[in-house]
């Protein structure tokens, strides 16, 4: 869970409580977890409104309470864990997004203790906009949410680590694909992450400014949703996930 | 027909060896205590029985054999017996391939020998026939259960393996038996005096098929979830049964004088099958469901209990270690990241990965992040994208990487170490990151070795290329570059 080892790691922001980015706002939330003590954990640790600005809305345990708390409370972000009783979070996804239309300005963001391939690349293929490992500190897991709010999406090393894995082996591409085809930049910028930069020295070693490596990563989230196509069953494929 | 318990353990008079004097003496099987009558699912020419008998009295197989043949010239009993046996006895399909005296037995050297002491070649007969011999049993055994009559052998090493060819094959064989078997027939004059038994052989033959196919084990192949090919195969011959089976019976009944009426009987016999087939339907398919469901949850609760072996056999354990020495925070944390790996690789590693030759940069990788998270108790994170087997360059750059790990381990202030992998095309390289003060190589003293020598010196004297850098928000990052060797 949450651990207190680590100090300053990840997506940049100092240690300690202070909410950079969400100063004077406040980000609502649902927890969606099966494991009540996980649950308990994660509001004891991000829960403090007026530390951490983020104040959890509602809590669920299975597919079916899911659906039901995110239509009810409409929060920003629903931390949404992948294993769960009554389908996992691929169903929580697909059924909220046709109970409430597109995406209804709710967002999610997969917490989740496994960091399979299969995991990851489908919960981001159904539409989450971020994936963290349930290791994530207290603060990177604060920052995330915050990110996750503000449209953004959140790539964990690993994450980047599947995604150029997945796009790696096409490094011809088709002729009329130029969508799912990655670009020069935005390799770099997964590169970047998988070699554990924050966004912020992303921005800095590349010379452009933190928008500019949101937007890329963005756009990275973009492609991963929509290759439907061959590289992401290529790759699925000869890995036997599908 | 089972009869347990009659006999000693086998296991402790192993000298006693086949009553009939056929067989040497032959160790007896390590674990039986005791010998039910099965029908053998091992190496059968139709249902097993004679087999099944063999095993069972510990006879030669062929012998059994020959005795059912000589049976069937006394009017036919042998071939009562058999289907008898056939209808009664329950197909042993959890026993395991026979071992020891229940193995197949062979004439070799005047004597009949265990088919697995003769060695490598477990055939005795010379080339030439056991090529056709061979491949006549082939046919036989196709037509009947749709595999190769030796078990450990390959479906794909048959002669003929394309699908469509397999069941021709096994039609043309079929059809074989029965023009052989009339021919005889006619030979020993039945025929002329039995107008009916071309029908009746007909009619045997189609039941056998269908039989023969339906029976316990096919089922699970049947239903099972294994491709297309196989499944049609078995349609196509209990197709072939029944075909044998009706033309048996419309024979039959030309034979009897009843020609005229055939199509009204034919009609008859249709809307009563229509009729059973609307009443029955629904259980039987209620029947099948309910298999299905069963095998499923069959298979669930195995897993289920693969599951809580593991987690009994690793987790607990260490939960076990972790509450005796709750007061040693260094060796608690060491204990659940190893557990922590350890499951997670159990849990989540893909199966390809699992298969794959242990010797491949990744593999060693994570090796190498395993030895330096339990060493210096600091968490490792590792991405590795892409794959490649290990050489000698690869070797020394994976020692460099562990040179650059437990630097960053040991002065990276306790954060976790970021290691990134990356195969692409021929060059290799390997990022190690810490986030710790960070240092400035130009300052380090001449006689510390660890940085220049270790990593710089190993790399460069192996034709790579290494690069110490602060990291852009503190810490650092050691950069490996190193072409694979060119021969792969």
């Amino acid at each position: 869970m949450t651990d207190a080892v680590s100090g300053a790691a990840g997506e940049g922001g100092p240690v300690g409580v202070p909410p950079a980015e969400g100063s004077g706002r406040v980000a609502r939330v649902v927890l969606v977890d099966d494991h009540r003590m996980f649950r308990t954990g994660v509001r004891a640790e991000i829960g403090r409104t007026e530390t951490t600005g983020i104040d959890v809305v509602g809590e669920a345990d299975d597919v079916e309470s899911a659906v039901r708390v995110v239509a009810e409370t409409r929060p920003d972000v629903v931390l949404l864990d992948v294993h769960l009783p009554g389908g996992g979070g691929v169903e929580v996804l697909r059924r909220s997004t046709a109970v409430m239309g597109e995406p209804g300005g709710v967002k999610f963001l997969a917490l989740s203790v496994s960091d399979a391939a299969e995991d990851v690349i489908g919960v981001i293929r159904g539409g989450a906009r971020g994936y963290v490992t349930k290791t994530i500190t207290g603060t990177d897991l604060v920052n995330a949410i915050f990110r996750i709010a503000d449209g953004d999406a959140v790539f964990s090393p690993r994450l980047a680590g599947f995604v150029l894995d997945a796009f790696a082996a096409t490094d011809t591409p088709p002729v009329d694909e130029d969508l799912d085809r990655l670009t020069q930049r935005e390799r770099e910028v997964l590169r970047l992450i998988a070699r554990g930069y924050a966004y912020k020295e992303i921005a800095k070693q590349l010379f452009i400014s933190v928008k500019t490596v949101e937007s890329h990563v963005s756009a990275v989230l973009r492609k991963l949703q929509l290759s439907n196509r061959h590289e992401l069953t290529r790759w699925a494929t000869a890995r036997r996930l599908v | 027909m089972a009869a347990p318990g009659t006999e000693p353990d086998p296991s402790t008079t192993a000298p006693d060896g086949p009553p009939s004097g056929g067989a040497e003496p032959t160790p007896g099987p390590t674990a039986a205590p005791y010998r039910k009558l099965y029908r053998s699912p091992h190496s059968r020419m139709l249902g097993g029985v004679a087999h099944g008998l063999a095993v069972h009295l510990r006879l030669p197989v062929a012998w059994v054999r020959a005795a059912f043949v000589l049976l069937f010239f006394a009017n036919g009993l042998g071939v009562l017996l058999y289907a008898a046996f056939w209808f009664v006895v329950p197909i042993g399909i959890d026993e395991p391939a026979p071992q020891g005296p229940f193995q197949r037995y062979l004439w070799v050297d005047g004597q009949f020998v265990p088919a697995d002491t003769v060695g490598v070649m477990p055939d005795p007969l010379t080339k030439g026939e056991r090529g056709r011999l061979a491949r006549l049993r082939d046919l036989l055994q196709g037509a009947f259960q749709g595999e190769p009559l030796v078990a450990g052998q390959p479906p794909a090493a048959r002669p003929g393996g394309a699908a469509s060819r397999q069941n021709l094959g096994q039609l043309a064989a079929l059809l074989m038996l029965v023009i052989g078997v009339m021919a005889l027939l006619n030979v020993l004059n039945i025929q002329s005096s039995q107008p009916y038994t071309w029908p009746l052989l007909a009619i045997g033959v189609g039941v056998a098929l269908v039989w023969r196919q339906a029976d316990d084990s096919r089922w699970q192949r049947w239903f099972g979830l294994e491709g297309g090919g196989k499944r049609r195969s078995a349609f196509v011959r209990v197709g072939a049964g029944v075909l044998l089976v009706t033309i048996g019976i419309i024979g039959f009944l030309i034979l009897q004088g009843a020609g005229s009426t055939v199509a009204s009987v034919i009609e008859a016999s249709l809307a009563v099958l229509a009729g059973v087939l609307v009443l029955t339907g629904p259980y039987a398919l209620r029947m099948w469901q309910d298999l299905a469901a069963e095998r499923t949850a069959r298979i669930r609760a195995q897993e289920r209990a693969e599951i809580a072996a593991h987690i009994h056999d690793s987790v607990l354990h260490t939960l076990t270690l972790i509450q005796r020495r709750s007061e040693d925070p260094k060796e608690v944390q060491r204990l659940a990241r190893a557990q922590e790996r350890e499951l997670r690789l159990w849990l989540y590693r893909p199966e390809a990965a699992a298969e794959a030759a242990p010797d491949t940069l990744a593999e060693r990788l994570r090796e190498v992040v395993a030895e330096v998270e339990d060493r210096h108790g600091v968490p490792v994170e590792l991405v590795c994208v892409g794959d490649c087997p290990m050489d000698d360059r690869i070797a020394a750059q994976m020692q460099a990487a562990r040179e650059a790990m437990v630097n960053a381990a040991k002065y990276g202030g306790g954060g976790p170490v970021q290691v990134y992998a990356e195969v692409e095309g021929r060059t290799v390289s390997v990022f190690v990151r810490d986030h710790g003060p960070g240092f400035d190589p130009d300052t380090v003293p001449e006689d510390r070795m660890g940085v220049r020598e270790s990593i710089i010196g190993r790399m460069k004297r192996n034709g790579g290329t290494a690069r110490v850098r602060p990291a852009p928000d503190g810490g650092t990052e050691v950069e490996l570059e190193m072409e694979r060797a060119a021969d792969d």
